[in-house]
């Protein structure tokens, strides 16, 4: 057995050694990464994968910890991928989502791991959809995502994610904040966390009133709810609602079907666009193509569009 | 690029000092350096740092503590990294480690200790030049 088949392997049965390892492995695409996805890949799609999104300081890692709880409480194991920014500067990340879950690392039915954004665009990395597909198979019940703190256009987690909460807390913004595209219209479920506080209601009220404006999303209606995180109120209802969603999408089958056909192109278009680029690019720089052009565009004679346009033309005519 | 192995370090406080400034600085520090630090907060125990450091897969863990228990702490830790066959991750301490203390500590496998005083620059330094290497 290869080194690769022994950690797919160690994944498929559980062992956290592994898992970590593997997780590495993607992260960093490291050669195996191919081949390890390719022997996982058939042994996921049983977890029910969770996003959480919103906007920092409404308390996502908090709720998550008490989520994991209620699971656990249920007998079900967790895995958790907590994300957060890269510096677009240094290249480094401050990772302290587990900070609020701490105690849950040494409960054997919960995984968390974080993971950096890496630069990649709308709050999670480009390897959090394998990563979650490792802990789907490595045999976890429910795998939650946690974005980095979102603004408004955080929304790559709908590639990664069946179901999506959107949390707020009062006092982020009025009636108008609710309203603004993006993170609101991904929402399965929307959750006003620090619901003790004066203006909870109100928020709560702002959002349901934002929904009766939108058209609803194929036959569910996105509940709001209410909870505290610090103390755990509302969580029961939540995972209730949680649990309503997942059925809901295992009862509709051609809707089902369809959101999986969905996510499998986006992820085939992901991964030939990679691999071309890596490659056309790749050849280009060899071949010394693109030093050439780049003396042009310095003395205003091509524009980059129009280089662009001639390498790219060149290669594929050339394929 | 992107993809490049980024080291992931552990900044975490054994014990019941409740003291972090120290080890925040060095976890922007490191960040600012281009690691992904993971920070856990107060009080952790030596199973919750072996279990962390094992799930995050990290390089390098980084121990500050001030409460003077390092004698009674870091071997557990130490001890438990070991059962969790991560004998090849770099671990360094910090904070008020007696100069008298220090072979000792050494010899648990803890590779260098960063007393009071010392520069983040430093620490940036050892870390980039002693990194494990890893499979």
């Amino acid at each position: 057995m290869t080194k690769t088949e022994e950690i797919a392997k160690g994944v498929l049965s559980g062992d956290r050694r592994s898992i970590a390892k593997a997780i590495t492995i993607i992260e960093n695409s490291m050669p195996e990464a191919p081949k390890l996805i390719a022997q996982i890949f058939p042994h996921t799609g049983k977890a029910h994968i969770i996003g959480l999104t919103g906007a920092g300081g409404a308390g996502k890692s908090t709720l998550i910890e008490k989520i994991v709880r209620e699971y656990r409480r249920k007998g079900k194991t967790v895995g958790v991928i907590a994300v957060d920014p890269t510096s677009p500067f240094t290249g480094g990340a401050f990772l302290g989502d587990r900070i609020r879950m701490q105690e849950l690392s040494t409960d054997e039915g919960v995984y968390i791991r974080s993971m950096a954004t890496r630069n990649y665009a709308g709050g999670i990395s480009r390897a959090t959809n394998d990563a979650a597909k490792i802990l789907d198979a490595s045999g976890k019940d429910v795998v939650i995502v946690e974005t980095a703190g979102a603004g408004q256009s955080e929304v790559e987690i709908v590639k990664v994610a069946q179901t999506i909460v959107v949390m707020h807390a009062p006092g982020l913004g009025d009636e108008i904040q609710a309203i603004k595209a993006g993170i609101m219209e991904i929402a399965d479920v929307f959750v006003v966390n620090k619901a003790d506080r004066e203006n909870a209601n109100k928020t709560a009220i702002d959002i349901q009133t934002m929904l009766q404006m939108c058209n609803k999303k194929a036959g569910w209606k996105p509940p709001v709810l209410k909870t505290v995180a610090l103390t755990g109120e509302g969580v029961p209802e939540l995972i209730e609602k949680l649990e309503e969603h997942r059925c809901f999408l295992e009862a509709d089958t051609e809707f089902r079907e369809s959101l999986l056909k969905t996510k499998a192109e986006d992820e085939l278009l992901e991964a030939i666009k990679e691999r071309i680029s890596r490659a056309l690019i790749d050849q280009l720089q060899r071949q010394g193509k693109l030093d050439e052009l780049l003396h042009e565009i310095v003395e205003k004679k091509i524009d980059p569009a129009s280089a662009a346009e001639k390498l790219v033309k060149k290669a594929i005519d050339h394929a | 690029m992107e993809d490049a192995r980024k080291i992931r370090v552990l900044i975490a406080k054994p014990g019941l000092d409740s003291h972090d400034r120290g080890a925040k600085v060095v976890a922007r520090a490191l960040r600012d350096a281009g690691m992904e630090v993971i920070y856990t907060g107060l009080r952790q125990t030596p199973e919750q740092i072996a279990e962390t450091a094992l799930q995050e897969d990290v390089d390098v863990i980084g121990l500050s503590i001030l409460s003077g228990a390092h004698r009674t702490l870091f071997p557990r830790i130490m001890e438990r990294l070991k059962e969790q066959g991560l004998t090849d991750v770099m671990v360094f301490a910090g904070g008020i480690i007696p100069e008298e203390d220090v072979s000792e500590m050494k010899k648990l496998g803890i590779k260098e200790i960063f007393g009071p005083g010392t520069t983040t620059e430093e620490i940036i330094r050892y870390v980039m030049d002693n990194l494990p290497k890893r499979d």
